[in-house]
């Protein structure tokens, strides 16, 4: 199988500091791989390697094959769309999109005609005219796109692109950019803080921090089975329950309530026994009606009630921790009621509380 | 870089119109204005006067009679030394003086600006930071070693030596305002560039040019009064033939020989404040930017 | 651990450090020179023959101290110390005064503030040398100030500052503050400005009065303002030279002589190289001397916090 980018053991650091650490990474054609993290971890920087913006300290990069490692950015067969768009406001956007071709020597004819193809397949033809100041913000981010495309690159780097726009635009530029990518198939890899961005967008997402991969996987491996903490913590929001107790003869025992975990897949089918912690996500314990029907049952006291409009958000107390349950927007709680919830253990996690990996 | 000019007052308001309070502040104000601008009235008025008359009256009060006599004198007939074709011949020392050093240093501290906002490379800080440091250092304690370097290449006492001079002497200060404007240029920009395949030049020319133009004339602004007004670097780096205009003016002025002819120094003195002052008067908010960015550190 | 095709992983095309970004490090080479031969070489060169006999020509005889022994006996460098001295102590508080006083009033939401703020600037537009000259003739004894009191019929008036070697460096002190202000001025209004609103809004709600609100509130903090301006005007202070040569050149006699002339004329003018090295290297060292506590305030403050 061959890879469209290869990352071998890449490391980058800035005198003392080790912003990437051995960092191992396969990217396949055609495939939409979407860099997940907080700031400061790392996916930015490693973007940046990619595109040769920045001197990696040791390894490797191939693209298509090709050790690239020590090439210059516009040899590699990339093109990058910036977070706040970097197109040259002194130039039209015919100009900013035929720039890179100039400095390429292309021909007169064959840079009208990417053009051309470019503002077609982007629908900017009436603004090819224009300065960016003039163009609006979605505007501007398909200009940007547009620099890429017309250069007919392998690779699309995309580095936070939505994160200036606001949040109505950022939904219609999304939708925009998965019907792009369809329409395409180039390899695209995309930076980004945002879950929602990464779960709707990415044939696969890399969670990092600190410099290193958490976790590499489809959005469904990444939401359902997070193989740390971390990326448990991380993705999801609200956020997961954490309880912290033991793992005995396959029950999860919290204070005096046990949790037989039936259903739950480990990851090795005989786990020792240990400290443990579970996870259970908000949106995955039920009420009213269906709590009959789960395998476990608790009684909560309601302690806060944060209504949505599309769904109620609420805070309770198991035993003397506090636990939070994703309600449908119409269900009716008070503070201070208490009620009953169901949880599955085959959809919550289990994790070692020394390792903080998953079992 | 706090831009006055954009800014709104933040201080409280005067409450009326013809309060206490309003009456001091404008009373201060007018006095004030009227310590910084009686020199100016006083060259203006002397020059318009015969000698007769400045004998006669006081310096303050307004001529009599007015004769541009004492201008045309100053311009092509003053006498320095043996010389007596006026200020005339300073002036256009100094304007061969100006034209490339302004160009040459600009040219040079732009494109070290641009080099140490966006090509940064081992060691660019050590030197960028010995060149800011060697603002501080007294001009006397270079002024030596640089008349050997003339003298070596065989540029002491001619135009060209003081050109290289006033290149170097205006380094760091340009270096430094170049460097902090490129550097709020977006990296994002630049990065764009890079991978559209441009290089340092063309980067520099093409992208980083045409977005630096009002730092271009902030600097010619700053570089223009700077050199004009040099008389240190003129006195030591030319020779008689070759002086700028404000060590010729002082040689007219301060000269021993002959009787003192009031009238010519003072239209002597306008002539060669005469460029700065316009482009004071004409530059306006950019000359605040200008020496507003001169004073901010890096 | 993994072996890729082409031998080991550290890659054997990484380019030589030195020759990556060439031209970056070509276009730099005027601003290493400058840095590295005229200022620092520059400098140390000076320093180096400050040490040696040199007097028409730059010779390598060492002398010692010698010449800082001569300097420090000197009566004419002894009084452009003293005379530095007092100019700058005069001027570093005037200049402050006066400039944050002047921004202040303009800070007050008044009208014609931009032609206010021009008047006050514009002599900074003006060279020493002008400066000077104009200041020259105004405090001329027979037409100017002088003449013009006793014309009003004081007939005993006196104001003849630069025949005087007890004021002549006030009367330097009248010109220099006249030129100088007005870029204090601009950087006291920057300041002034860069200070929120609210914190006026602020200081009425608690009823504090607009001196006080000056003092206790605005003035600290505008520290940073304060040091700039400090530092701008000290380097200016010993600069001093062209405005002296222009209004007084040295005299009467030489009390109103400063360092930077002492130098000029040693080097160019006595023949005697050596002494005017020692002269410089001496302002040197008052720069060293004033910067040296400023970078630690400002830089070292910076790294313990």
């Amino acid at each position: 199988m061959s890879y469209s980018v290869e990352i071998k053991q890449l490391d980058l650091a800035f005198g003392a500091v080790k912003v990437l650490k051995n960092l191992d990474l396969n990217i396949n054609e055609g495939e939409f791989l979407v860099l997940l993290g907080s700031s400061g971890c790392g996916k930015s920087t490693l973007l940046n390697c990619i595109a040769g913006l920045l001197e990696v300290t040791d390894g490797q990069i191939h693209i298509k094959g090709k050790n690239v490692t020590w090439e210059e950015p516009s040899e590699r067969g990339i093109g990058m769309v910036f977070q706040s768009y970097a197109l040259y406001p002194q130039m039209t956007v015919k100009g900013n999109l035929s720039f890179g071709l100039k400095n390429a020597k292309l021909p007169k004819d064959e840079i009208e005609k990417r053009v051309a193809r470019a503002a077609d397949i982007l629908q900017i033809g009436p603004l090819l005219d224009r300065k960016p100041g003039a163009l609006s913000g979605g505007q501007r981010q398909r200009v940007a796109i547009g620099r890429a495309l017309v250069r007919d690159v392998d690779v699309f780097l995309f580095d936070e692109p939505l994160s200036n726009l606001d949040a109505k635009l950022r939904v219609d530029l999304r939708v925009e950019l998965k019907r792009l990518h369809n329409q395409l198939k180039n390899t695209m890899i995309y930076v980004t803080h945002d879950q929602v961005e990464a779960m709707t967008l990415a044939d696969r997402i890399a969670v990092m921090k600190g410099g290193a991969i958490m976790q590499l996987g489809s959005p469904d491996e990444i939401y359902n089975k997070p193989r740390n903490l971390y990326v448990a913590d991380f993705i999801g929001s609200p956020s997961m329950n954490f309880l912290e107790g033991h793992l005995e003869g396959g029950s999860f025992k919290v204070d005096d309530m046990v949790m037989p975990m039936v259903g739950y897949e480990f990851a090795e089918p005989q786990t020792a026994d240990r400290p443990a912690m579970i996870g259970i996500r908000p949106e995955h314990v039920v009420t009213g009606e269906l709590v009959k029907n789960a395998p476990l049952q608790f009684t909560v006291e309601v302690d806060l009630v944060e209504p949505m409009g599309s769904d109620t958000l609420v805070y309770a107390k198991l035993g003397q921790h506090s636990f939070r349950i994703r309600m449908d927007g119409q269900a009716i709680v008070k503070a201070g009621q208490a009620i009953e919830i169901g949880v599955d253990p085959s959809r919550a996690s289990l994790f070692d509380k020394k390792t903080e990996d998953r079992l | 870089m706090p831009d006055i000019a954009l800014a709104g007052p933040s201080g409280p308001k005067p409450k009326k119109r013809f309060s206490r309070a309003n009456i001091f502040l404008y009373g201060t104000l007018i006095m004030v204005s009227m310590y910084y601008l009686l020199p100016l009235y006083v060259m203006v008025v002397t020059s318009l006067k015969g000698m007769p008359e400045i004998r006669m009256g006081n310096v303050f009060g307004p001529p009599l009679e007015i004769t541009f006599e004492p201008w045309v004198k100053a311009w092509s007939e003053a006498c320095t030394g043996v010389n007596c074709d006026g200020l005339s011949r300073g002036f256009w020392n100094s304007v061969q003086i100006l034209i490339p050093s302004v160009i040459l240093s600009i040219s040079i501290a732009s494109v070290n600006g641009y080099a140490l906002s966006h090509w940064k490379f081992k060691g660019s800080e050590v030197f960028f930071t010995i060149l800011i440091l060697g603002a501080f250092i007294p001009y006397q304690t270079m002024i030596y070693p640089i008349v050997i370097l003339l003298r070596e290449v065989g540029l002491m006492g001619d135009l060209g030596g003081l050109v290289l001079v006033h290149t170097i002497f205006g380094m760091p200060i340009l270096t430094l305002l170049f460097r902090n404007y490129f550097a709020s240029i977006p990296e994002e920009l630049f990065k764009a560039a890079r991978v559209d395949g441009a290089g340092f030049w063309r980067i520099y020319f093409q992208i980083m040019l045409p977005m630096a133009l009002p730092i271009f004339v902030v600097a010619i602004i700053l570089q223009v009064t700077g050199i004009w007004n040099d008389f240190l670097f003129g006195v030591i780096y030319t020779k008689p033939a070759t002086y700028p205009m404000t060590v010729q003016l002082n040689n007219i002025v301060n000269s021993v020989q002959g009787i003192k002819e009031y009238n010519v120094n003072m239209a002597a003195t306008l002539l060669t404040g005469l460029v700065p002052l316009v482009i004071y008067f004409a530059s306006g908010k950019l000359f605040v930017r200008g020496i507003a960015a001169g004073a901010v550190k890096g | 651990m993994s072996v890729v095709e082409d031998g080991t992983l550290k890659s054997p095309k990484r380019p030589m450090r030195l020759f990556r970004n060439p031209m970056a490090k070509l276009a730099s080479i005027p601003m290493i020179l400058t840095a590295v031969v005229v200022f620092m070489g520059g400098t140390l060169w000076t320093v180096v023959y400050s040490f040696t006999g040199s007097r028409l020509l730059p010779k390598l005889n060492w002398v010692g101290l010698d010449q800082y022994e001569r300097l420090w006996d000197t009566p004419r460098w002894l009084i452009s110390i003293s005379n530095l001295a007092l100019y700058g102590a005069c001027s570093l508080v005037l200049t402050l005064t006066i400039g944050f006083f002047l921004a202040a009033l303009l800070d007050r939401k008044i009208r014609f503030e931009s032609a206010f703020r021009t008047i006050f600037l514009y002599p900074f537009a003006l060279s020493f040398v002008v400066t000077g000259i104009a200041w020259q003739w105004i405090l001329n004894p027979d037409f100017g100030m002088e003449s013009l009191v006793q014309g009003w019929g004081w007939e005993s008036f006196r104001f003849d500052p630069l025949n005087d070697p007890d004021t002549v460096m006030f009367g330097l002190l009248i010109a220099g503050i006249w030129q100088g202000s007005g870029l204090i001025m601009c950087i006291m209004l920057a300041g002034l400005r860069g200070i929120d609103e609210d914190i006026w809004k602020a200081a009425r709600v608690d009823g504090i009065g607009t001196v006080k609100t000056y003092i206790r509130i605005i003035i600290p903090m505008m520290r940073p303002v304060f040091v700039t301006a400090l530092v701008l005007i000290a380097s200016g202070i010993i600069k001093l030279y062209d405005l002296v040569v222009a209004q007084t050149n040295g005299g009467p006699g030489i009390s109103s002589e400063v360092p930077a002339k002492y130098v000029i004329e040693y080097m160019f003018r006595a023949q005697n190289l050596g002494q005017g090295f020692a002269a410089s290297t001496m302002m040197l060292v008052s720069v060293i001397i004033i910067l040296i506590p400023w970078a630690y305030l400002e830089f070292g403050g910076k790294k313990n916090a």
